[in-house]
C-alpha cells in the first residue's frame, strides 16, 4: 500500500517537472496526447473483462470500459500525430 | 502476477515519462507521441497475456470496435474542432474508470464475496465519483462547445448551496459505504451524486472559461485511472494516471493565471453576467472604419506586422486566409509574426494547432511574454477574432472587470486593425476601449471574406 503512494508521489513529482517544460505551442497536442494515456485503463478494462461470464453486471461494465479506453488510446494517439505532423518549420 | 510482466509495466511507464519529456521540443514531439504509444502496446500486450483464452472473443471485438471508433474520429475531426475532441475524450477516461471500478466492486461484492480492504473501498469510491463527475461534467463541456446548449453561463438561485450539499451526501454516503460494503444501494446513490454534481458544476461555466475546465477535467480523468490503479494494486496505472493529472493541472493554472483569476472564481462561474449593466454607463466609443482596399495600401506600406488571432479566427475559419496574407507580405519583405495569448481559443494551444494545420511555421508564433515588448517597433497589428486579451483597460482601468489580465500590448504598435463582426462585446462583456484609440481602425466584415479580398487587391498592387 505505502508503495502505491510513494510511486503515486513521485510520478506526480516527475509530471509537474516534465509538463512545466512543454512549450504552450504544444499544449493542444499535449491534452490529446493525456488523452491516450489517460486511456491506460484499458489495462483495468482488461482485467475486469477477465472475470468474465461471472455475473452480468461486472461483465458488460468491464466490456463498456474496454471500448471506452480503446477509443482513447487509439483515438488520442493518431489525432497527437496528425496535429504534430503539421508543426513544421520553414 | 509474473516479474516478466510486472518489467513489462514498468518499460511502459518509462515510455509515458520519456514520450512527455519529448513533447518539450517541437522537433522531438513526434516521435515523443510514438514512444508513448508504443508503451501503451507493451502495456496492453503485457495484460492480455495474463487472460484467460475464453475471454478473448469478447475483448477483441471490444478493442476492434473502439479502435475503429478512435481512428474514425481522429481521422475526421477538423482541428477547430479539437477542444470538443478533447472534452469528450476526457469524458470517455472518466467512464471507463468509473465502469472498472464498478466492475470490480459487483465482481467482490456479488460474486467473489471477499472482504474489502479499507485501501480498496475508499478508492473504489474515489474513482467512481470522479469518474463519474468527469463524464457529465466533460458532457456538458462538450455540448457547450458544440453549440447544443448555450455557451454562455447558466446560472440558478442557490446553485452554490445545492452543490454544497450534495457534497456533504457525497462524504456521508462514502462513510456508509465503508462501513457497509455489501449494500449496493450506497454505491448507487453515490453513483447519482456523482452524475449529477458532474452537470451542475459544470454549467454555470461560460464558453470562454472553457480551457481552464477542459484542463481540469484533463486531470480529472487521469486522477480516476490512478485511483483505478490503486484499486487493482497496479503501478502503470498509478504511474500513467498521475502523469495525466499532474499535466492537467498545470495547464489549469497557467489558463488562471493567464486570465488572472482564481480557480474557485472560474469553478463558481457566472463570469461576465453581473458586469453587463455597470459597464453599460460609460461613454460610447467612437470608432474608425477602414475598408478592404485601404487596409490592402496599408499592409502595402508598412515594413513590420503581427496578428492577433483569437477564438473568432476559428469560428470564421480564416487561418488559411491569413497564412495567403502572410506570404504576400513576405514577398514585400514585410516582417511577420503571430502573438499568441495563452487563453486565445477555446482550449490551451488551440491557435498554434489552426495555424499549424494552415502552413504556418511554428517559429512565427510567438508567446506574450517574448513578443509584448516589440509592440512599440510594429508598424500594424491585425487583430483577428480577439477581444479581451487585447482591452487596455485590463492595464489601466481598476474598475474594469478584467482588470490585472496580462493582455497583449498590441494597442502600443503604430497602427492597428482590427478585423471584427460587429461592435459586439468580448466575453467579459465589457467595452473594449482599444477600438476608440486614434491609432485603431476597424475593419467590419467576416474575417475570411474580408481578408481574403485584402489578399486579392494585395496580389494586384
Amino acid at each position: 500500500m505505502i508503495i502505491l503512494i510513494y510511486i503515486l508521489a513521485l510520478a506526480s513529482f516527475l509530471g509537474f517537472e516534465l509538463i512545466a517544460k512543454v512549450p504552450p505551442t504544444l499544449h493542444t497536442p499535449l491534452m490529446s496526447g493525456s488523452n491516450a494515456i489517460s486511456g491506460i485503463t484499458i489495462v483495468g478494462a482488461l482485467l475486469a473483462c477477465n472475470e468474465m461470464g461471472y455475473t452480468t453486471m461486472s461483465k458488460w461494465l468491464g466490456m463498456i470500459a474496454l471500448v471506452l479506453a480503446t477509443i482513447n488510446v487509439v483515438g488520442g494517439y493518431t489525432v497527437t500525430d496528425r496535429m504534430l505532423k503539421m508543426f513544421k518549420k520553414k | 502476477m509474473s516479474l516478466a510482466i510486472e518489467l513489462a509495466y514498468l518499460v511502459a511507464s518509462i515510455l509515458f515519462v520519456l514520450g512527455i519529456k519529448m513533447l518539450n521540443k517541437t522537433q522531438s514531439a513526434r516521435q515523443g507521441n510514438r514512444l508513448s504509444a508504443l508503451g501503451m502496446f507493451i502495456a496492453i500486450v503485457a495484460t492480455l497475456l495474463q487472460i484467460e483464452a475464453i475471454s478473448l472473443v469478447e475483448i477483441f471485438g471490444c478493442i476492434i470496435l473502439g479502435s475503429a471508433i478512435g481512428l474514425y474520429y481522429a481521422n475526421k475531426v477538423e482541428m477547430t474542432k479539437m477542444p470538443e475532441m478533447v472534452a469528450i475524450f476526457n469524458g470517455f477516461g472518466g467512464l471507463a474508470s468509473f465502469a472498472v471500478a464498478l466492475s470490480d466492486y459487483f465482481l467482490r461484492t456479488e460474486v467473489t464475496m471477499e472482504s474489502i480492504t479499507m485501501v480498496t473501498i475508499i478508492s473504489i469510491i474515489v474513482s467512481v465519483f470522479i469518474g463519474g463527475l468527469t463524464f457529465t461534467g466533460s458532457l456538458v463541456a462538450y455540448l457547450k462547445l458544440n453549440g447544443n446548449i448555450s455557451g454562455s453561463p447558466i446560472t440558478f438561485k442557490g446553485q452554490h448551496p445545492i452543490n454544497l450539499i450534495l457534497f456533504i451526501a457525497f462524504l456521508a454516503t462514502a462513510v456508509f459505504t465503508v462501513i457497509d460494503q455489501t449494500d449496493p444501494l450506497f454505491i448507487i446513490v453515490l453513483i447519482v451524486i456523482a452524475l449529477v454534481l458532474g452537470v451542475l458544476t459544470v454549467i454555470p461555466i461560460g464558453g470562454a472559461d472553457m480551457p481552464v475546465v477542459i484542463s481540469l477535467l484533463n486531470s480529472y480523468s487521469g486522477m480516476a485511472a490512478c485511483a483505478t490503479g490503486f484499486i487493482l494494486n497496479n503501478n502503470v496505472l498509478i504511474v500513467a494516471g498521475s502523469l495525466v493529472g499532474a499535466s492537467g493541472i498545470i495547464l489549469t493554472q497557467i489558463m488562471c493565471k493567464a486570465m488572472n483569476r482564481s480557480l474557485i472564481n472560474v469553478l463558481l462561474g457566472g463570469f461576465g453576467q453581473t458586469v453587463n449593466a455597470a459597464a453599460g454607463d460609460g461613454p460610447s466609443i467612437t470608432v474608425k472604419e477602414i475598408g478592404v482596399e485601404e487596409t490592402a495600401m496599408l499592409f502595402d506600406s508598412v515594413s513590420s506586422v503581427i496578428v492577433v488571432p483569437g477564438y473568432g479566427m476559428a469560428v470564421a475559419q480564416a487561418q488559411h486566409v491569413i497564412r495567403e496574407l502572410m506570404e504576400q507580405c513576405e514577398k514585400r519583405k514585410i516582417d511577420f509574426k503571430f502573438a499568441i495569448h495563452p487563453v486565445a481559443g477555446r482550449m490551451p494551444g488551440h491557435m498554434n494547432v489552426l495555424l499549424a494545420e494552415a502552413n504556418i511555421s511554428y517559429d512565427k508564433l510567438i508567446e506574450m511574454e517574448a513578443i509584448n515588448d516589440e509592440f512599440p517597433n510594429t508598424d500594424l497589428v491585425l487583430i483577428v477574432g480577439a477581444n479581451d486579451v487585447v482591452n487596455p483597460a485590463a492595464r489601466n482601468n481598476p474598475q474594469s472587470p478584467i482588470y490585472g489580465m496580462p493582455i497583449l500590448n498590441a494597442d502600443k504598435a503604430r497602427t492597428v486593425i482590427v478585423s471584427k463582426r460587429s461592435m459586439g462585446k468580448g466575453y467579459a462583456g465589457v467595452e473594449n476601449e482599444l477600438f476608440g484609440y486614434p491609432n485603431c481602425l476597424m475593419l467590419f466584415g467576416d474575417a475570411k471574406q474580408t481578408i481574403t479580398k485584402v489578399v486579392t487587391e494585395m496580389k494586384e498592387m
